[in-house]
């Protein structure tokens, strides 16, 4: 197991230099925009003075570096900084009421990983369950069937399948509301009711990857000796497969299913949109239209972040699903 | 209600307080029941903040369901008592003095008063305000409290519009000592109280019981509003039924909405104005013969049918529109005419003339679109235009009161005095096409003497005057005006008269309508 314990502390510390990376790409990303906080808050109403205001109360004025290392070493008090969107009167206010990004960002945040959650558990299972029976009827008019199904819909994109379903499910059945915009206390049931269809469209947007993955890393063991002994030993198909094939096969799926995890938390802003869905990915999308710096940064962290511990716990767990990783010689 | 004319209000103030009890309703109106509304126009950076208010989520939260002004503009257009019972001008119109309506509480329990107005107004002013209602407040020079309930307001010079201005969405009366911890939780005096709020996603309020305006308004138990900024989900909500009403209809699937028998549309022309402003100290727009060639130059009706698909109205570059009271409506409309386009440029001691329009959909929706029509019509007439595409984001900044021509829209102004005086009076910093007294003396002078002036026929034949020196030798080339278009659930009734002021009836849904 030491071995395992290496890697993670490896990874995690590669893991933050790639955060580090990030954050000065979007940084300078986010100021090589045109236009600023200032002027898009003020919008017609923008005068030089007012501008001139902003930019002062917000530290906008000064130099581009010492922004960035003022910003970093907050992170490193772990201290995300205080939203613009909040305080931009701050100077009428005196400062109170401001909102730290930590609180814009985590309700929204919680709001994704449900999202998330909700679409793993219906997109996982079908996939992974698709993909061992194209494989054990491969070439069948069943895996063609199923493949050309999950590739149009990974094929169309996202709010397109989102309108589609919309259609068939809200407006010609009204069986699910194409309204998603839940909130803060409200019942379960309702909760997962109006998370139904973006999860669903989430899951036609995910489900070909995995299924395709856990068909090929299938279909690529039954190859193997060891699955020709278990064939001649007389077993059924589904059990050559489901006992002996899959567990072989999990490094490449655990990876891609994690793979597809991350999109599910950084890549929803679209069917967000679509579903009035609260979100992270609209907090991202607006405030990148005001400039919204220290929201936008904190955005770009957490979807790295999301991105390197996943791929981490994927590899992880591809070592302990393999015998020959977990008990090196 | 339009018996009494709008002026006859503002001498008599003390109508306007029993107007506004009574209400005066067309129909029976049940009370009871919810309001869901899907409204575009909302941010993650709102707040309870009367001063940064802009967009129509917020003014329909703040100004039409959870706070208060002193006045308020009716649907018809006439000017009634909100938290104000009556007002009384001096003849010059310098002081006015307000009768505040008694046993109003905000939603805490604390009673409205005379100081409760005075630091209300007060946070508009100083030298940091970012408010956009400063220069309406900073022309009060002293606010003098005569009684619990009596404030007397002096102002720098005489104003008879002063009443209408104290209207405005910015304007909002929060609890003296108590404002921050208002702002924070939205502490009013307004028909609804603050159950749920979250920027940019949804409000909630709840019916206040023993409000002042009793059974006259304020129907719902609950209202509730969710921001939809998208156009295709807004649609989509009201379509499924998930909301009983939206605004900003997408005119291009408006026959969708038409053909569903449990939805209506309502459509009112109001003041909101698409424009191309000239800066009129540059040259070539310095020569008034090369506005007026420009004039002639553009297709307006071609602009209305094309661009907004025949919901608006042309203009005839004035900004006083429809929802004005001394809009002319009878002045004679400049139309596309290539000839005297050229007759213009000929005066001017041109052949042909080229010039760059600037153009980004910041400005409007369609701007790009409608400045390249231009271009086609103008050609006609001998000028040629370059149309300069410009980036959407910082254009108001690095586009707008920069570039000689460009595209702009304005939501206009409830007064004619209001929205002169914020881009038409000398000096002042929107003003757009740096219109001043070297290209109309008149036309300043006008402005302020009609301000000061209470005798509503001389007023009018002075606002008049001044839309015609607009017409013929403005800065502004006022193309169209487009409509407010919102859709209603059949669910929902609403007043047969709505207002055009702003968008979903002055945004006063949850005050005016109720469920049928």
């Amino acid at each position: 197991m030491g071995n395992v314990l290496t890697i993670v502390v490896q990874r995690l510390l590669l893991g933050l230099l790639t955060l580090l990376v990030v954050s000065i790409v979007i940084f300078l990303a986010v100021n090589a925009l045109p236009g600023d906080f200032a002027e898009a808050i003020l919008g017609q109403g923008a005068t030089p003075d007012a501008i001139a205001t902003i930019r002062r109360d917000l530290g906008l004025d000064q130099p581009l570096v010492v922004r960035y290392f003022s910003w970093l070493s907050g992170i490193l008090r772990g201290d995300l900084g205080i939203s613009f969107a909040q305080l931009n009167f701050r100077t009428n206010l005196g400062g109170a009421g401001d909102v730290g990004v930590i609180d814009q960002i985590a309700p929204r945040l919680s709001n994704t990983l449900f999202l998330a959650l909700v679409t793993a558990m219906i997109a996982v299972p079908i996939a992974v369950a698709l993909g061992v029976l194209a494989a054990l009827f491969r070439n069948s008019v069943f895996d063609r069937v199923a493949n050309i199904t999950t590739l149009s819909s990974i094929s169309s994109p996202e709010f397109f399948m989102a309108y589609v379903l919309i259609l068939f499910l809200a407006v010609l059945n009204p069986i699910l509301p194409s309204l998603s915009n839940i909130y803060d206390g409200m019942p379960f049931a309702e909760r997962i009711e109006k998370s139904l269809l973006p999860a669903l469209t989430l899951t036609l947007v995910v489900t070909a990857h995995m299924m395709r993955m856990t068909r090929a890393a299938i279909i690529n063991l039954l190859a193997s000796p060891y699955i020709e002994m278990a064939r001649l030993k007389g077993m059924s198909p589904m059990r050559v497969i489901v006992k002996h094939a899959l567990p072989n096969a999990l490094a490449p799926i655990i990876n891609v299913i994690a793979l597809n995890l991350a999109y599910l938390i950084t890549g929803v802003v679209v069917v967000e949109v679509v579903f009035v869905y609260p979100g992270i990915g609209q907090l991202f999308v607006d405030s990148v239209k005001i400039r919204d710096i220290p929201v936008v940064q904190a955005c770009c962290l957490i979807f790295a972040a999301a991105y390197i511990l996943l791929n981490l716990t994927a590899d992880i767990l591809s070592i302990l699903s393999n015998p020959r990783l977990r008990h090196p010689k | 209600m339009t018996q009494f004319s709008r002026r006859g209000l503002l001498k008599t103030g003390v109508a306007a307080g029993v107007l506004g009890l009574t209400g005066l309703p067309l129909r029976a109106q049940t009370r009871g029941g919810k309001l869901t509304a899907g409204l575009g126009g909302a941010n993650t950076s709102d707040s309870w903040d009367g001063r940064t208010h802009s967009d129509i989520f917020m003014i329909a939260a703040a100004h039409g369901t959870v706070f208060d002004c002193l006045t308020e503009v009716a649907a018809d257009g006439s000017l009634v008592g909100e938290l104000a019972e009556s007002w009384e001008a001096s003849a010059d119109a310098k002081t006015w003095t307000f009768n505040l309506r008694q046993g109003v509480t905000f939603h805490d329990g604390k009673p409205f008063g005379a100081d409760d107005v005075i630091e209300s107004l007060q946070m508009h002013v100083g030298e940091e305000s970012k408010s956009a209602a400063k220069p309406i407040v900073e022309a009060i020079t002293e606010m003098k409290k005569l009684g619990d309930h009596q404030v007397q307001f002096t102002l720098a010079s005489g104003n008879a519009d002063f009443p209408y201005l104290m209207s405005d969405y910015h304007i909002l009366m929060f609890p003296a000592g108590n404002i921050e911890n208002a702002i924070a939780q939205g502490i009013g005096t307004g028909l609804y109280s603050v159950v749920a709020f979250d920027p940019g996603v949804r409000f909630v309020g709840k019916r206040f019981e023993g409000h002042y305006k009793g059974d006259s308004a304020g129907f719902f138990d609950e209202v509730e509003f969710i921001a939809i900024n998208d156009n295709t989900a807004r649609m989509n909500a009201l379509m499924t039924g998930q909301v009983d009403t939206i605004n900003r209809i997408d005119f291009k699937t408006e026959a969708l909405l038409k053909a569903n028998p449990a939805l209506r549309i309502q459509e009112v022309t109001g003041n909101q104005q698409y424009t191309f402003p000239m800066l009129t100290d540059t040259s070539p727009y310095n020569d008034v013969n090369v506005r007026r060639a420009l004039k002639y130059g553009i297709n307006r009706q071609e602009l209305v049918d094309k661009i907004l698909l025949g919901h608006g109205a042309v203009g005839n570059d004035t900004p006083i529109g429809p929802a004005n009271q001394y809009y002319h409506s009878e002045m004679e409309q400049t139309e596309f005419d290539a000839d005297k386009a050229k007759f213009y440029l000929k005066e001017a001691g041109m052949d042909s003339l080229t010039i760059d329009l600037s153009a980004s959909n910041a400005a409007f929706e369609g701007a790009v679109d409608a400045a390249q029509l231009y271009q086609a019509s103008a050609a006609q007439a001998g000028i040629n235009i370059n149309v300069v595409q410009e980036p959407s984001d910082g254009y108001w900044s690095n586009v707008w009161l920069k570039k000689s021509f460009c595209a702009c829209y304005w939501s206009g102004r409830a007064t004619e005095d209001w929205m002169f005086s914020t881009a038409y009076e000398e000096g002042v910093p929107w003003n757009d096409s740096q219109w001043d007294s070297k290209d109309s003396a008149r036309f300043q002078e006008l402005l302020l003497s009609a301000r000061a002036e209470l005798d509503s026929d001389k007023r009018r034949s002075q606002y008049f005057e001044m839309q015609e020196i607009l017409r013929d030798e403005g800065g502004v080339l006022i193309p169209m005006f487009a409509n407010y278009v919102q859709a209603v659930n059949n669910r929902i009734q609403s007043p047969d008269v709505v207002g055009n002021l702003w968008q979903m009836d002055n945004a006063r849904m949850a005050e005016r309508w109720s469920v049928a």
